[in-house]
């Protein structure tokens, strides 16, 4: 029983971890219909760029606080991210808009290789750390009840507090402030807000700078995690199925998806895995998605799609 | 002056409907194949062949593939790569296991298995569609690369996990030499682009059309989603899965799922992209552009003296492949073939343009 919840507790909390990169496929296709295959470029660019200006900004300023030099970092990388995000508008999307789906889908892919030649190009290929402070010993928990108590990641468990805050502060963005407001005017229907004098292309640059940001916090988590290096760009396709399982347009489905997906996914590994033949992490959460799909095929949360002649 | 068409008057039906109505085309496509198998192997050095001329017709086969899923019928796939897998895979097990077996045989049979696959992971397709799709087909690539990997029964048991064929022949002629591996690739690519281009030219490729440019509006004309659909997947992934087997058994001679992992999904789906979707000549270009760029860029440094560290050229590769995406989807969304097209429109009233 122990092991299962450890399995089940570790699951959770690495689906916390993918919801927050399908965090950021949600926000930019609510508010601009656009699918964006370069988010986990995006999250290996920007955890690129924070693990190199927290090295360089301390050096070159000679500055010793650790937090201070994190904090500069992350600001260098986050005005980065913005302006990756006005270059995308400028350069990409705004010379595509009212094109198919699919072809926005496509230029995302496009957007994807750039991003990863680019970053690398930039800020070197080697493996880099990322070290915010978080707390790396594990810790046990009801050690009353079993024996031996469960083991839970400390990091782990400061990341879901992590990603909990920012969907929190996401959220009230979204819904309390002026430009959330018109964020969802924007992704309710591009021309009556376009008509009311919302600015398109000003709001996209904000949802791809959101959506940046998203990527950061993610990129730092996972990188602080596991390194930052160039698997972190496939990792973030993880986020897909999370997606597909909480429906395109949900804040909250992605969350949800995100937990199914990290606890199907451990549970699986752990228990049906040895029966035939192990990894099958890799694919587990595409075919959970797939067979949701037939089933419903708007995802959990997701608006009902309606088709119009 | 040379190219035009005055004074070809079509006399009969048959004449009116042929694959290539102008004169000037007729011959050029033969002079081209005619050079291709004649001159070609007198002429090309070896190096030539391996790296450029054999990838370049077996992938470009598969680009013509994925084209008539993606172009023709609007259908995105992000799993390629497995329906070519899976067509390798199934080519060297019929090769392995049945004694005797045919070197075509097995092709065309690891095909039609990539069919069965293909049409299997098209279903989803009748219900989701777009970036759904996309998933769905995602969902194909990661778990085939899986089953290859882990499931020994496909690998013959190998020790290493990855497959290797020797020995290969058609009829008794060997086929060894890259000569002989590029001819017998070139008959391959012949036969199947023939075949592809009268089938989207037939009543089948229009019905593909329709789904794609609007499907519901297709269906309410008496276009059936489910057939069109699921022929479509089916004569897109015997092509891609015979390209696979080929790029198995002629290109790579031993390979392991790596060889046919995502990256390669992606290559060919840019292939159709930058070469034109919707387009049998696209093809041919895209895969000619994605083929010999890498090794033009990898190159270029060294032909204008500047040395540049193979990391960074890898880097670079990956923005410029990036850049020529996005840069295709802007200006020219039909790609290299609507280039051509319009190439040829001008010269049919060249030099005097009125």
């Amino acid at each position: 029983m122990a092991f299962f919840l450890e399995t089940l507790i570790g699951g959770l909390m690495s689906g916390m971890l993918y919801s927050l990169i399908a965090l950021g496929f949600v926000l930019i296709f609510k508010a601009s219909g656009v699918f964006n295959f370069a988010q986990g470029a995006m999250v290996l660019f920007a955890a690129l760029a924070m693990a190199r200006f927290s090295e360089w900004i301390p050096q070159g300023l000679g500055i010793e606080s650790k937090v201070l030099g994190n904090l500069l970092a992350f600001a260098a990388a986050m005005l980065v991210m913005v302006i990756v995000a006005w270059l995308i508008e400028k350069l990409v999307l705004g010379k595509l808009v009212n094109q198919e789906g699919i072809t926005l889908l496509m230029a995302t892919l496009g957007i994807t290789y750039f991003l990863d030649g680019f970053g690398q190009t930039l800020f070197g290929s080697q493996i880099y750390k990322i070290d915010v402070g978080l707390p790396k010993d594990p810790i046990f928990l009801l050690e009353g009840v079993f024996q031996g108590g469960i083991l839970v990641s400390q990091e782990d468990l400061y990341a879901a507090v992590i990603a909990a805050a920012l969907v929190a502060a996401l959220s009230l963005f979204f819904q309390k402030t002026a430009t959330g407001r018109a964020l969802r005017a924007v992704a309710d229907d591009h021309q009556a807000a376009q008509s009311i004098g919302i600015p398109l292309s000003r709001v996209w640059v904000i949802v791809w700078s959101v959506a940046g940001f998203v990527a950061l916090v993610a990129g730092i988590i996972w990188g602080s995690k596991l390194g930052v290096q160039f698997s972190l760009s496939v990792l973030a396709l993880k986020g897909l199925p999370v997606v597909i399982l909480g429906g395109l347009t949900s804040v909250p489905g992605a969350i949800i998806g995100g937990l199914i997906l990290g606890m199907g996914e451990k549970l699986s590994e752990v228990f049906l895995g040895p029966m035939i033949g192990g990894g099958i992490e890799i694919w587990f959460g595409y075919v959970l998605a797939l067979l949701f799909l037939l089933v419903r095929p708007q995802g959990l949360f997701g608006e009902k799609i309606i088709d119009r002649v | 002056m040379l190219y035009r068409e005055n004074g070809q008057f079509k006399t009969s039906y048959r004449a009116d409907q042929a694959v290539f109505p102008i004169a000037q085309d007729r011959l050029a496509i033969l002079a081209i194949i005619a050079a291709a198998i004649v001159v070609v192997p007198f002429v090309a050095p070896e190096y030539l062949f391996r790296a450029i001329l054999i990838p370049f017709l077996i992938l470009s086969l598969a680009a013509l593939g994925l084209n008539i899923l993606v172009g023709y019928c609007g259908q995105i796939s992000l799993g390629t790569g497995a329906f070519m897998a899976v067509g390798a895979y199934a080519a060297y097990n019929f090769q392995v296991r049945i004694e005797g077996m045919p070197l075509i045989a097995s092709l065309l049979l690891g095909g039609v298995c990539s069919t069965a696959v293909g049409v299997l992971f098209g279903v989803p397709s009748l219900r989701i569609k777009g970036l759904y799709l996309a998933v769905a087909t995602l969902a194909a690539q990661f778990f085939v690369d899986w089953a290859f990997l882990r499931v020994k029964w496909f690998t013959n048991d190998s020790a290493s996990g990855s497959v290797s064929v020797a020995g290969l022949q058609v009829l008794g002629l060997p086929i060894e030499t890259p000569v002989q591996k590029y001819l017998f690739c070139l008959a391959f690519v012949i036969v199947f682009a023939l075949i592809a281009k009268n089938l989207v030219r037939g009543h089948i490729g229009r019905e593909w059309m329709a789904i794609r440019d609007m499907d519901v509006a297709a269906a309410v004309i008496g276009i059936r989603p489910v057939y069109a659909k699921l022929t479509a997947f089916a004569v897109s992934s015997f092509i891609v899965g015979v390209a696979g087997a080929l790029w198995g058994f002629v290109h790579l001679g031993s390979w392991e799922p790596a060889a046919f992992n995502i990256d390669r999904s992606f290559q060919l789906l840019f292939m159709v992209i930058i070469g034109g979707l919707g387009s049998i000549m696209g093809s041919f270009f895209g895969a000619a552009f994605i083929v010999v760029l890498p090794i033009v860029l990898d190159n270029l440094p060294y032909w204008f003296g500047i040395p540049i560290d193979t990391a960074l050229a890898a880097h670079l590769t990956f923005m410029i492949f990036g850049a020529l995406i996005v840069f295709f989807l802007i200006v020219e969304p039909h790609g290299l073939a609507r280039l051509w097209s319009i190439g040829k429109e001008k010269l049919r009233l060249w030099p005097f343009p009125h």
